[in-house]
């Protein structure tokens, strides 16, 4: 008689390392082989991590290839992805890392996953054009504020008390690393109007209005908002700002 | 069901954003490109993008990573589904998985873990093949694993098992010559006999790819199928073995890690050719000798 282990052992073992292997796992060499059922074990845990790294490439570079390894694995083995499209996997890495003790000393560690992610968000999003920017020229300045956009699929906007777009532009793009002001804080605006996904720094106010006209309110409203958050928001540069980002798929006239 | 009809004989290699720009820009010549499906089931953004301009000239083959066939959970049809809408939307020539498991409930451990060759498993791996091919209303090909461990329950060499279900179900088969090379010598089996005994009349298409190698807990080797180094020479025989069985079929070059220049993939892929030209012109001189 011999012994039939469920996938169910095989799955629990794969996960949970203080498990024994499974029984009727065997080997020529060996019943029981613990380093043979090993490979399972890190290929399970180590293609998980793969799949964080690549979503959180500046998160990996800031704490380094060892404490990613180790972060990503305890959150992989405590999430484990619930669709195989691993495109989608680690949505909520930055709110693990946020809760993360051992990355405290990074209070904006969290913030730049956030960027991080909807980098990787926008880069998969689903296409579309944006309106030409000569279309904004065209609306008649007196029905200006009950004006709509639709932005483009790929637009994802985030606010941080850290200078997060500084942090990750820097540990992106430069050759080397260059000091930066923490004591800043940044809003970030991501979009990707063709196929290259761009990182803007947001203006004082910008990412609340911007997040109202995402949200379809008008544009008069959506202003008003951004100026109860800042007393020093400007609708003209915000809405230069809005028309040279070309994040607009569609004006609601 | 639609057969498989326009993947050259030749040789492909696996897809990389690290290459788009390059191949766009010099179009090299080879015989396809095969991309991981679950890579491409993003909305949109460049890897569609570049997709779409590669298979303007190149025939695609798409390979699935995560179908779960060999899981004793049910297939999971919205993964089908978009398998479908792939195929559809690139006219892949052909369209492959695995003889694995990878979901369990309803996590996906990202891996292809070992199936037990039973009786059992047969039927249930049959009819995970039959539903796929249903829902895609075409043939698939079912590629023979790596494996590091085995189970004492089976009762069927690997090769019955696979050879029952091409026999069963009218699947073809992907044969990885990589996973030959490496399962055998996990298990203490001669790859020449492996290849030897396979069922060449279902095979649609050859896999080759390096591997790492390991030790288990008593010294014995333990070789893992890494796809992060070159084919080695001990493999490329082992393919010779296998072609000189199969006659040419499309045959791919994969590399999933450590991926290198582009020029080192094509070189390994006109490696592959003359495998399958020379093999063209053994098969014509006998048919020759023949008349």
């Amino acid at each position: 008689m011999t012994t039939q282990p469920g996938q169910n052992d095989f799955a629990a073992a794969l996960i949970d390392r203080a498990l024994p292997v499974p029984d009727g796992v065997t080997s020529w060499t060996q019943p029981l082989p613990a380093r043979r059922f090993g490979v399972y074990r890190n290929n399970v845990s180590g293609a998980l991590v793969e799949a964080l790294a690549v979503r959180y490439p500046v998160v990996k570079r800031l704490v380094g290839e060892e404490f990613f390894r180790a972060m990503a694995r305890d959150y992989a083995l405590h999430n484990l992805p619930r669709s195989p499209v691993l495109i989608y996997y680690g949505a909520d890495f930055p709110d693990f890392i946020a809760g993360f003790e051992p990355a405290g000393a990074l209070p904006y560690l969290a913030d730049v996953a956030r960027l991080d992610s909807a980098h990787w968000e926008s880069y998969h999003a689903k296409d579309a054009i944006a309106v030409p920017q000569g279309a904004f020229a065209s609306l008649a300045p007196a029905t200006l504020a009950n004006v709509a956009f639709e932005f483009l699929p790929s637009v994802r906007i985030l606010s941080s008390p850290h200078p997060i777009v500084a942090i990750w532009r820097t540990n992106t793009e430069d050759a080397a690393v260059q000091p930066v002001d923490l004591t800043l804080a940044e809003d970030a605006l991501v979009a990707r109007p063709e196929m290259a996904v761009e990182v803007r720094t947001l203006p004082a106010g910008a990412a609340v209005f911007l997040s109202a006209l995402r949200d379809g309110r008008p544009l008069g409203e959506a202003a008003a908002t951004a100026l109860q958050t800042a007393a020093n928001f400007n609708l003209s540069q915000n809405l230069a700002g809005l028309i040279a980002a070309r994040i607009t798929a569609r004006i609601i006239p | 069901m639609i057969t498989v009809a326009t993947i050259p004989a030749r040789t492909g290699i696996g897809l990389k954003p690290q290459h788009y720009q390059e191949i766009l820009r010099d179009r090299p010549g080879f015989g396809f490109f095969e991309v991981h499906a679950e890579n491409y089931m993003g909305a949109g953004g460049p890897p569609h993008h570049y997709l779409e301009a590669v298979r303007k000239d190149y025939p695609l083959s798409l390979h699935g990573v995560a179908l779960s066939i060999g899981g004793e959970s049910p297939l999971n049809r919205d993964h089908l589904a978009r398998l479908k809408a792939l195929l559809e939307r690139y006219d892949c020539g052909l369209f492959s998985e695995h003889l694995a498991w990878s979901t369990h409930e309803d996590a996906y451990l990202d891996d292809l873990l070992p199936v037990p060759y039973t009786g059992k498993t047969l039927q249930r791996v049959c009819d995970h093949v039959n539903e796929t091919q249903d829902f895609l209303g075409r043939q698939m090909l079912l590629e023979n694993p790596s494996t590091y461990v085995q189970f004492e329950e089976s009762t069927m060499t690997e090769i019955d098992f696979i050879s029952q279900i091409a026999t069963r179900t009218g699947c073809g088969l992907l044969l990885d010559v990589n996973n030959v090379f490496v399962t055998c010598k996990n298990h203490n089996m001669d790859p020449n006999a492996y290849i030897d005994a396979f069922p060449v009349e279902h095979v649609g298409e050859i896999h080759l790819a390096g591997h790492d190698e390991r030790r288990d807990d008593t010294g014995a080797p333990l070789l893992i199928d890494a796809h992060g180094s070159p084919v080695v020479n001990r493999v490329w025989k082992l393919y010779e073995r296998a072609i000189s069985r199969v006659g040419p079929v499309p045959t791919l070059i994969e590399r999933d890690a450590n991926v290198p220049p582009l020029a080192d993939l094509l070189a390994e892929a006109a490696r592959a050719d003359r495998v399958l030209d020379a093999e063209r012109q053994r098969r014509n001189s006998h048919a020759v000798a023949a008349e």
